[in-house]
């Protein structure tokens, strides 16, 4: 397995009013090999998006990544880079998708342009290579009529469509990374199964690792080979996708599974996780998850650290000092 | 209504976008092609039969005191009229364009520093400012009418401009294009500049008419183009001692100045509706 990016320790901050400064997402750490797909589950808030931005050092300003934080994507640094160097990693090595195929393509430019502006933002090739490029990519993306669709503007596409022509976007370059952030949150459920589909298509044909952001634990089953689970900027819990779905441990995850209706099994009420989603502000001391967590003891007190649960399973809760032996 | 084809469309398809349009197609012809088939606006027929002549089939709209076609110097003074418009407002669309998209892009101090030196210069009143410059000298030449309007005439459009900018700096297709690896330069021409295009042309149409009438204000002055160069602010002028003898010497270049004015506002106004989201 060839590791193509890593993540140590990313930590970025914002000023507060009072003139500290606050940090939304707080010391993550994750990999990424060749041809994995990595989901990161966590709900509104909890820094899955600003994670994504700052790989491409898209942190908005005031926001900033911390010094101490490591991005390799390769043998490159993404933190010591600058301007052009900049550049020509965004969408190059990293492409990236955003959840909402409404607002993320120009209006006034016809779709085979934006492919074409893609491909022509990073490879040597003409015009018309381009254009040609823009309709391998809108059939590779699965589009009905791509040629007729190259002509199209974004408003006279569905959204369907539309995100199929962002992913189209996204690989023009042919990045080894994609970073597709809630890209199915906008649509229809029936679209999102296939917009699912053409991502892990491409992920196989293309052998690029894939950084799945969202909310919907429900959307990594099947698609995700492992998972990690954020809360209040940090990753609480990380496994491969089938050991967390099978003995979630963490009580946060444990509580997004019981949020989540089954479709087998008994009628159950669903039990929704008490209290609200700390802010970024004013986030707990000791566990984060400590005033909403209904097995929270002594110890939560202090920060825990991310814990061996199982074999490739960590997670971040003192519960697993108990239970590190499991199997 | 995203595409400038689609707006034109658009205005065109609304009976005063129609009429407007129509209207300055027309004018333009005129402009251009009207002066091959019309007397030469300098020559003076005859100054002791033909001066202050009524409207006849010979000269359509009459002729002034120095017995020269009025209707010839209508349609020469659409030339000069459009021309100015045209220039000046060309170039303080391409001023108030620049420094909006440097203020509303770059953001910070140089916006600051930029936004209040417009609301400086929007305090001193425009025709004020001109009418002080352009009575220092002797003569003022064509070229540095236009660059005097055009160079008072961008502050409101720079301000425009930079709110646009503020808001499509949010749009999700900006930040895709800066995650794909789009050049500074490209995000500001291709997803910035564009997307403002809509509210940039409504402005810039409007402020053709206020050119116009600027224009003719100054000319009728004494101020603005000058004699014998023939303007439609100067005709009225020319017109003023005469004006219960001869009345058309100085009420056909009111009409046409009137009709423009109106026309590129009837203009101004189908396109803000086919811009506005709202849909009017």
């Amino acid at each position: 397995m060839t590791r193509v990016l890593h993540v140590r320790d990313l930590r970025v901050s914002f000023p507060a009013p009072d003139g500290h400064r606050f940090h939304p997402v707080d010391g993550v750490s994750f990999s990424l090999d060749r041809g994995e797909t990595l989901a990161l589950v966590g709900e509104s808030g909890c820094g899955k998006s600003l994670t994504s931005l700052a790989l491409l050092r898209l942190v908005p300003p005031p926001g900033r990544v911390d010094a101490g934080s490591t991005i390799r994507l390769g043998d490159t640094d993404v933190l010591s880079l600058e301007g052009e160097a900049l550049r020509r990693i965004r969408g190059r090595r990293i492409g990236m998708i955003f959840q909402d195929p409404m607002t993320s393509l120009n209006p006034v430019f016809t779709v085979g342009d934006q492919i074409a502006e893609g491909v022509r933002a990073h490879l040597p090739v003409t015009k018309a290579q381009a254009r040609e490029r823009a309709l391998a990519l809108l059939q590779e993306v699965g589009i009905p009529d791509p040629a007729g669709r190259l002509d199209a503007y974004p408003h006279q596409l569905s959204g369907g469509m539309r995100q199929r022509v962002m992913i189209a976007i996204a690989l023009a370059a042919e990045p080894e990374i994609l970073v597709a952030d809630e890209p199915t949150t906008a649509l229809d459920v029936t679209v999102q199964a296939q917009i699912l589909e053409v991502l892990d298509q491409l992920r196989r044909a293309r052998g690029m690792a894939v950084l799945l952001i969202t909310h919907d634990l429900g959307i990594v089953a099947g698609r995700a080979d492992r998972v990690a689970v954020m809360y209040a900027g940090q990753i609480v819990e990380e496994a491969p996708t089938l050991e967390l779905f099978a003995h979630p441990s963490h009580p946060y995850t444990q509580g997004l599974f019981a949020s989540v209706p089954r479709i087998s099994g008994p009628v159950e009420r669903l039990t929704p996780i008490g209290g609200t989603v700390p802010s970024p502000t004013a986030f707990p001391s000791g566990c984060r998850f400590r005033p909403r967590c209904p097995q929270a003891f002594d110890k939560s007190e202090l920060p825990p650290d991310l814990l061996a649960v199982g074999p490739d399973h960590r997670m971040r809760c003192w519960l697993a000092e108990g239970r590190g032996g499991r199997d | 209504m995203s595409t400038l084809r689609e707006a034109l469309g658009a205005v065109w398809r609304t009976p005063r976008g129609r009429a407007g349009m129509g209207f300055l197609a027309f004018l333009a012809l005129l402009a251009l092609l009207g002066p091959l088939a019309l007397p030469e606006p300098f020559r003076q027929f005859d100054l002791e039969e033909l001066a202050n002549a009524a409207p006849s089939v010979d000269h359509p709209f009459g002729t002034d005191q120095l017995s020269r076609d009025v209707l010839s110097r209508v349609v020469s003074g659409a030339r000069i009229s459009l021309a100015v418009a045209a220039l000046a407002v060309g170039l303080s669309v391409t001023l108030g364009a620049a420094v909006g998209l440097v203020a509303g892009y770059w953001g910070g101090v140089l916006d600051a520093v930029l936004m209040r030196l417009v609301d400086g210069a929007l305090a001193v009143p425009r025709l004020f400012l001109l009418l002080l410059v352009l009575s220092v000298p002797d003569r003022v030449p064509l070229a540095a009418l236009i660059l005097l309007i055009g160079t008072t005439g961008w502050f409101a459009t720079s301000r425009l401009v930079r709110a646009e900018v503020l808001r499509l700096r949010e749009e999700t297709f900006v930040r895709a294009a800066e995650a794909l690896g789009a050049s500074r330069r490209r995000v500001i021409f291709r997803h910035l500049l564009v997307n403002a295009a809509g509210p940039l042309l409504v402005a810039a149409t409007l402020g053709v008419g206020d050119v116009i009438l600027l224009e003719a204000g100054l000319s009728f002055l004494g101020l603005g183009v000058q004699p014998p160069t023939p303007s439609w602010g100067g005709m009225i002028l020319d017109g003023r001692p005469v004006l219960e003898a001869a009345p058309w010497v100085s009420v056909f270049p009111g009409a046409a100045i009137i009709l423009t004015v109106l026309a590129t506002n009837l203009v101004g106004d189908a396109l803000r509706d086919a811009f506005d989201p709202r849909g009017a």
